[in-house]
């Protein structure tokens, strides 16, 4: 310990994709404060897609290397780039990128996005009013989710716990903030927002606290230190325990798992609808990528004595995301609820603890949030209508209700829609089923049949509030005169575009998923 | 296995999905040209199967045939494998036979929503509103599911068969819940509800059975999967969640509760795919899956599956007596059928499987055209419910006729094909279980009662005032009924070159399941040829 401070070596090569999204964010303050407001939009449009696309490359460009050498540490241990960690990042990049279409679409008239002219503005008050007639827009939403993202790609990479506590709160600070500029009912989402802060503040604290009981039991932060201490010790050390459970209740959260999802359903409705399929993308697959390094190269050798309460986990977040999914009556609650359940059953190849579990994961994590961008983006176009002649676009048309005859009247539109719900529900040749095929083989093979009967199980159940919004778009009529409280509005072309990008996605990897299966399947072990 | 020229079997399935493409993108102005469009596409389909049937070489039926083979998802161990013995060539045959003729019956309904809603002026509106483009997503609807019903029965691969036997459910869905009567909503959920558990259930008995496979990048395919090494436990844990999805599907007591509530709800079509090919997937599933895949199971559920079947064969018959609507009381005939054609796969002889195989085919004709009738009657009445009908014989001479025929053909009258399959089921089970034959013969008496009662009620008697104007059957649904009664007939008196198909497969399926055929069986089959109606 006394040995002098040695400065890391910094490996900039490496670094690239997480630096270039990072440096946008940074650029994209600068040009909050710089550019003239008539161009910021455009030069955040520009700056965000440029740096999304040049993360990609860099990707692309370490791939082969990083799969040849099995990847590396660097840093001092602080960051380690090995193919899962690649892989992720890559697929972050990708959804980041779908994402921000939906997050910048103005729609048609320009004037009915998704996001408070001023979020600052008292909800009501006259200067809100001003800001709305004077057609302001708040462009800070890019910088925002670009930090976001840097955290999320940083995520999965973190080498040692002050990382991965860093990471996360780069990616959750951001989110906070998000999840409170909607546009329309701002309270509720103002709500979202401090429930999401309070309660993601407790789960950083447990993160914490078991960081430094893992700490104080391996002397070190690293993970590769920590596993090595762990393989030393036989028996059950209280220190180790208590940490490892600690920060699995930080990932949890995050995953959005049962008992820890209860902020899920009321962050996802109140937030603006985009940033609600960006953070239930995204985040969940940042943060399933820190959970099974975590869990593969930590807390492996702990298996008998921390997978039975994974297990636990994996059922009861199955079962509680299926069960009252089924009971709501609001389409973003209901996909909340989703979301849940389908944290459940990723966690079952997560627990899987096989190298098929690592590919299948990923490979699940690609399909879900495709589908999940994609059904977003379709719920933020519906919106209600005031009654009456010419009556305004008030707000999205979220209550079931409100949904019925929808495939009638925009057949693209809902059959789009349905696509993601039927992906959503593990039916063949979309891509869920093959991430659901993938999820259960990885888990019967790690011997969990028993798991894999819940899972199945779950699933036949969950598909029954999928079938049911079908239901009401395509096989029900409108609720009085057709067109008249409900109504989409046409987008500006973003979200028709992230969509379209999300149903090819979603056909294609459920008819010839194998060039994506490979290339996870490529994605070997994590290194420590 | 013969030489590949030409892939006729998977030209039969991308032609009706190409043309189902065409009639999505169908121009505005083309769009009353669509009916024609479908209808010629399934004929094409048609004239591919009759081409594929004279490649097929009978005389080693029991070997897969036409065969095709690509990789599809290494990783996974998956292939597009394809190819037909002789069974799978003749419910794939049924199968494009029936599909035409459903196009054809359906050709005046499903008027545009509009005019529906009365949003329309009936007298406004044009030949191509009536023609209507509901009717153009129907027959697209139509020709996806004739593409997923070849390619199930020409299925080789376990995995291509799951996806199918789940992605099939989807244009089933819409086309009850989007085109059927009041309570399509119910029925339409509760149809893919039941499949899809029955189904997801399966899904874990095929991810089970690979991994007791060879594995590799075709470990999916049947012929590496048969003869797997596993723990009579597994393999009776993994043979259960297969049967399961196929009793479903089948539908067999208990689990046939949606069969009626989906064929009262569907239009008539829909009925005749559904209930007359889509159902034979679970007892395809059962002869080509089960049975070789799982010998020791089969033989181990074999009594308790007999037992079911015969319940089925008698309580699908009394309910059938006792429905009031027309649709119901046929979907309850099948499940009686159903349970026939399950009792001659799990009888293990030779002659019932042969018959239940047979059976199949029959049961898709009989019940077809049964639906189609029923679905006539219905169009001119505007009610399912058969107390609405009466005295129609005198009105409707050939709609009658062809009526009996069919209803004749469901009660198995001898010189009719449901004759020779049923015969050959009970011939079959009556040696290797006589208990359970004797006690299914009672639901060929039941099946009398029905059909005839039934007749009785919608035909005779005197006419009714308000049904003295029906109108005969046209000549469009006369070409639509004939080939059916045709069918019927010509393979009631000469079903050798049906059977022909079915015998070898029906032999090496029980060698497959490891069971000497009883010595009784051997009398019954030479009964036949003497009888000069096999060979």
């Amino acid at each position: 310990m006394t040995s002098a401070f040695v400065a890391p070596e910094i490996p900039w090569a490496e670094l690239t994709p997480v630096a270039v999204v990072l440096l946008a964010a940074v650029v994209g303050v600068l040009v909050e404060a710089f550019v003239p407001r008539r161009a910021r939009r455009v030069t955040q449009l520009v700056l965000a897609f440029v740096a999304l696309a040049g993360a990609l490359v860099a990707v692309a460009a370490l791939w082969s290397d990083t799969l040849a050498t099995g990847g590396a540490s660097h840093l001092g241990g602080a960051y380690v780039l090995d193919g899962p960690a690649l892989a992720l990042q890559g697929v972050l990049a990708l959804m980041g990128l779908v994402s921000i279409l939906v997050v910048a679409d103005r729609t048609e008239d320009g004037a009915e996005d998704a996001f408070a002219p001023t979020a600052a503005a008292v909800p009501g008050s006259d200067f809100e009013e001003l800001a709305r007639r004077r057609g302001l827009a708040q462009t800070e939403v890019f910088p925002l989710v670009m930090f976001a993202l840097g955290g999320m790609m940083i995520f999965p990479a973190a080498g040692d716990l002050l990382t991965l506590f860093v990471a996360l709160e780069v990616l959750s600070l951001p989110l906070y903030l998000l999840a409170g500029m909607a546009r329309r009912r701002r309270l509720l989402s103002q709500e979202a927002s401090l429930k999401y802060f309070l309660l993601g503040a407790f789960a950083s604290a447990f993160l914490l606290f078991g960081v430094a009981l893992l700490y104080g039991f391996a002397g070190s932060v690293r993970l590769a230190d920590i596993s090595l201490a762990v393989s030393g010790v036989s028996g059950l050390d209280p220190l180790l325990l208590a940490g490892a459970l600690l920060v699995l209740v930080g990932l949890l959260f995050k995953v959005g798992a049962v008992p820890f999802h209860s902020w899920t359903p009321d962050v996802y409705q109140g937030s603006p609808t985009p940033v609600t399929g960006f953070m239930a993308a995204c985040t969940k697959i940042a943060a399933f990528g820190a959970l099974l390094r975590v869990l593969y190269v930590v807390l492996a050798p702990l298996e008998w004595d921390l997978m039975p309460l994974m297990w636990g986990v994996a059922v009861l977040t199955m079962l509680v995301g299926t069960v009252v999914a089924i009971v709501q009556t609001d389409v973003k609650r209901m996909l909340a609820y989703s979301s849940v359940a389908h944290a459940g059953f990723v966690l079952v190849g997560v627990v899987a603890l096989t190298q098929s579990g690592i590919s299948s994961v990923l490979f699940y994590l690609v399909a879900y949030g495709l589908a999940t961008i994609g059904a977003f983006g379709v719920v933020s176009l519906v919106r209600e209508v005031n009654a009456g002649p010419g009556g305004a676009v008030v707000a999205e048309a979220t209550h079931l209700s409100q949904w019925s005859g929808l495939g009638r009247r925009h057949p693209l539109l809902a059959g789009s829609f349905a696509l993601f719900l039927l992906s959503f529900a593990g039916i063949p040749l979309t891509a869920g089923f093959t991430g659901k095929f993938a999820v259960f083989t990885a888990a019967l093979e790690g011997g969990l049949g028993w798991l894999v009967v819940v899972g199945v199980l779950a699933s036949a159940a969950a598909v029954f509030f999928y079938v049911r919004l079908i239901v009401l778009m395509f096989f029900t009529d409108a609720v009085g005169t057709p067109g008249e409280t409900t109504t989409v509005v046409r987008s500006e072309g973003f979200t028709a575009v992230a969509v379209g990008v999300a149903v090819v996605g979603t056909v294609l990897l459920g008819v010839l998923p194998s060039p994506v299966l490979d290339l996870l399947g490529d994605v070997a072990a994590f290194v420590p | 296995m013969a030489e590949q020229t030409f892939p006729w079997l998977t030209a039969m399935i991308v032609v009706p999905l190409v043309g189902a493409a065409v009639l999505w993108a169908l121009p505005r102005g083309a769009r009353r040209h669509a009916r024609a469009v479908a209808v010629a596409v399934s004929l094409v389909v048609l004239a591919l199967g009759v081409a594929a049937t004279l490649a097929f070489d009978t005389a080693q039926a029991a070997t897969h045939q036409l065969t095709e083979q690509a990789a599809w998802i290494p990783a996974l161990g998956v292939s597009y494998a394809l190819g037909v013995d002789g069974v799978g060539l003749s419910l794939v045959l049924l199968s494009v036979v029936l599909v035409p003729l459903v196009l054809l019956a359906a050709w005046r309904e499903h008027p545009d929503a509009a005019l529906a809603d009365g949003e329309l002026d009936p007298a406004e509106a044009t030949a191509g509103d009536v023609a209507g483009d509901r009717i153009r997503r129907y027959m697209a609807l139509v020709l996806v599911l004739e593409a997923f019903m070849v390619a199930i029965f020409a299925a080789r691969d376990v995995f291509l068969f799951y996806v199918l036997f789940e992605a099939m459910l989807i244009p089933v869905y819409f086309m009850i819940g989007a085109f059927g009567g009041l309570q399509r909503r119910y029925a339409a959920v509760k149809f893919l509800l039941f499949s899809l558990a029955g189904g997801l259930v399966m899904l874990a008995g095929v991810i089970a059975l690979y991994l007791q496979g060879p594995g590799g990048p075709d470990g999916f395919l049947v012929e590496n999967l048969v003869g797997a090494e596993m723990s009579t436990t597994t393999e009776r844990l993994i043979f259960l969640a297969f049967f399961l999805a196929f009793a479903i599907k089948a539908p067999m007591w208990p689990v046939h509760t949606w069969l009626p509530d989906a064929a009262e709800q569907a239009p008539a079509g829909t009925n005749v795919l559904l209930v007359g090919v889509l159902d034979k997937v679970g007892t395809f599933g059962m002869l080509t899956l089960c049975l070789p895949l799982f010998p020791e199971a089969s033989r181990w559920a074999a009594p308790v599956i007999i037992v079911l079947a015969v319940i089925s064969i008698l309580y699908g018959a009394l309910l059938a007596i006792g429905q009031a609507d027309l649709m119901r009381l046929i979907a309850y005939t099948s499940v009686s059928h159903f349970g026939f054609i399950v009792l001659g796969i799990f009888a293990f002889t030779s002659v019932s499987i042969q018959g239940a195989s047979f059976y199949m085919v029959n049961h898709g004709l009989s019940t077809g055209a049964l639906f189609l009738l029923a679905g006539f009657l219905v169009a001119r009445r505007g009610s399912q419910r058969i107390a609405d009908f009466g005295g129609l014989q005198k009105v409707v001479p050939v709609l009658a006729g062809t009526f009996l025929v069919a209803g004749l053909s469901a009660l198995s009258l001898p010189g009719l094909s449901t004759f020779v399959s049923e015969f050959l089921v009970l011939v079959g089970t009556y040696a290797s279980n006589r208990p359970a034959a004797v006690v299914a013969t009672l639901g060929v008496v039941l099946a009398a009662l029905y059909v005839l009662w039934t007749y009785q009620k919608v035909f005779t008697g005197p006419v009714r005032p308000e049904l003295a104007a029906t109108v005969d059957l046209s000549a469009r649904e006369k070409w639509v009924v004939g080939p059916l009664i045709a069918a019927m007939l010509v393979l009631g008196f000469y079903p050798a070159p049906a059977l022909d198909l079915v015998r070898e497969p029906a032999q090496t399926s029980l060698t497959q399941v490891g069971v000497d055929d009883p010595q009784a069986t051997q009398v019954a089959s030479t009964t036949i040829s003497e009888d000069g109606s096999d060979q």
